[in-house]
């Protein structure tokens, strides 16, 4: 059986972000790159997925410019992933095309038994690509999952929802699921992990040969900028009691949120 | 003149905030409301959103909509987007939404944006400002080849006035039929907490490692009680098992912008900052003036914790009292 496992890249959370000339995308230069964390979720359930089911194996899928998205495919192979498939696609590719691009791959695989993902990326957090992955080739779907169970019954997983609460969800597969935090803990991609990477198959998909149109992008940015500048903090003095009365005070009748 | 559709979702008939915010919003761009509730209770919610500023309201009884379930919702959608052929799509970015939407988008071959900060609407055409890489940067995002625009918004962004009882919404109700399905909801496992969840919060109270152990979580919650706040967590209390998973604020957590939040023993790791940011008022009681908490602060405590907190519920008390 095939898993699939679709990752994106994101720039590291302590990249600092700067906005492009004309302010129609961030600059690029000097982001470190990394795996979206949840991906990472999704990376490891699909390995222990395949420790565990003989027979089975893992593709890692990442659409984006070619050299960079390779770095994250390789070290997804190195973390246990069979084989990799690049989609050498254009920068800031919307939800749609996106999702659009990783069923038109899956479907020419022969189709999955199973594909996982993270629940969203930290880019954009836009929590899409998943389920509309899941339309696109008529598949179940179930988002936010911090525990999977399969069983020759089918799929059980965990979604979290509102207030702490959870839903136990029976799925018939295949089915696309978008893993949480909690679900495992992934490892880390070990040295001999490395090296065996190295030799592993990383196939390259040109977007272009992909036979989605132009009219399939379906929401672009502009206007980038940065966030306004916040006033200065104000920091409340005086003992203890003066404290916390000013701070009342400044939210009741400055900030008026009370 | 265009259509713009609210699904609003509500508890036991009660809208919740959300979807007044947006039914507001939508009526005020001008266009025609049209809104859509489904499940038990959704007939009293549809008069609320009659006052809210919806002129038609569609609704399904049916009680497998009580609980979500993609398959049946997406049907139950596709039936009266089907009949209302609007072209705005508005819903509040909840964990049902965000789930749902990209599957809606995706069946109609259209676009989606979703955790939305800002709504502009006119005409047809409609805008939003949506923030990017942690709160970082933000950014316009704008619609092309997309029959319906769909925008889910993030909680607690738009102004809510006061409903207007004299107005009232048309009735049409429908009948579902349900699809084959291959997603069963077996069961739902409540959660520990009654209140609002972090993301629809208006006043959060979030603690991180200053707090020393688990058990003194036990202060916070005294002064979120007093607040009516939602408790959050840094990653870090989270990590060490001190408290859910659902309850962490930030990067590999929760996105949240209430109005007021209060950040106790929380140095403010940037991983922090990125869910976070989005508050209107931040309050940061930490003991090391150097902690980058206070750099995105309103107003900032630097004190001892332990002493500052008793004191601060009990001034919350008497001054919410009149």
């Amino acid at each position: 059986m095939k898993v699939f496992v679709c990752i994106k890249q994101v720039p590291d959370t302590e990249t600092k972000i700067k906005i492009g000339p004309d302010a129609s995308s961030i600059d690029l230069t000097g982001i470190k790159w990394v795996i979206n964390p949840y991906d990472e979720y999704a990376i490891e359930e699909a390995v222990k997925y395949r420790e565990a089911n003989v027979g089975t194996q893992v593709f890692v899928l990442s659409a984006g410019p070619l050299k960079r998205i390779s770095e994250s495919l390789r070290t997804a192979l190195a973390m246990g992933a069979d084989e990799g498939i690049a989609i050498n696609a254009p920068e800031n590719l919307d939800s749609y095309s996106t999702a659009r691009a990783l069923a038109e791959v899956i479907r020419a695989e022969d189709g999955a038994g199973l594909i996982f993902t993270g629940k969203l990326a930290i880019d954009d957090n836009a929590s899409s690509v998943s389920q509309m992955l899941a339309e696109f080739l008529g598949l179940p779907h179930a988002t936010v999952v911090s525990k999977f169970t399969a069983s020759p019954e089918g799929v059980t997983v965990e979604r979290d929802i509102e207030g702490g609460a959870k839903e136990i969800i029976k799925l018939t597969p295949p089915a696309v699921i978008g893993a949480n935090k909690g679900l495992n803990t992934p490892r880390y991609a070990s040295l001999p992990g490395i090296m065996k990477a190295k030799k592993k198959v990383l196939k390259e998909i040109e977007f272009a040969s992909l036979n989605i149109s132009a009219s399939e992008i379906k929401v672009r940015y502009s206007q980038f900028h940065l966030p306004t500048e916040k006033p200065p903090v104000k920091i409340l003095t005086g003992d203890s009691q003066h404290q916390v009365s000013a701070l009342v005070q400044l939210l009741r009748d400055e900030a008026k949120v009370l | 003149m265009s259509k713009v559709f609210v699904f609003a979702e509500h508890k036991n008939g009660a809208l919740r905030r959300g979807a007044m915010e947006l039914l507001q919003a939508a009526q005020k761009s001008g266009n025609t409301v049209v809104g859509m509730a489904v499940g038990t209770g959704a007939d009293k919610a549809a008069v609320e959103m009659g006052h809210h500023g919806a002129k038609e309201v569609h609704i399904i009884k049916d009680s497998s909509l009580d609980a979500y379930n993609p398959e049946i919702y997406a049907a139950a959608l596709s039936l009266v987007l089907d009949r209302v052929q609007p072209q705005i799509l508005l819903a509040s970015a909840t964990s049902t939404a965000k789930d749902l939407f990209p599957k809606i988008a995706a069946r109609l071959k259209t676009g989606i944006v979703s955790d939305c900060t800002e709504l502009n609407i006119s005409g047809d055409n409609v805008t939003v400002k949506k923030p990017l890489y942690s709160e970082k940067t933000f950014a316009t995002a704008s619609f092309e080849n997309s029959p319906l625009k769909i925008v889910l918004m993030r909680a607690n962004q738009l102004p809510v006035v006061a409903a207007d009882i004299s107005k009232a919404a048309a009735l049409i109700e429908h009948a579902l039929t349900k699809p084959d399905l291959k997603t069963i909801v077996k069961e739902i496992v409540k959660g520990t907490s009654e209140k609002l969840d972090l993301t629809e919060a208006t006043i959060i109270v979030s603690g991180g490692r200053g707090l020393k152990e688990a058990g003194n979580f036990k202060l916070l919650n005294d002064l979120a009680d007093v607040l009516g706040a939602t408790v959050g967590a840094s990653r870090a209390v989270v990590d060490s098992g001190w408290v859910s998973h659902s309850m962490q604020v930030g990067q590999t957590g929760k996105t949240v912008a209430p109005t007021l939040y209060i950040a106790v023993g929380i140095s403010g790791a940037i991983q922090h900052l990125a869910g976070m940011s989005g508050s209107k008022v931040i309050v940061a009681i930490n003991n090391d003036p150097g902690a980058p908490i206070f750099q995105k602060a309103t107003y900032g405590i630097v004190g001892d914790l332990f002493d500052v907190i008793p004191k601060l519920t009990e001034e919350f008390k008497k001054v919410l009292k009149h």
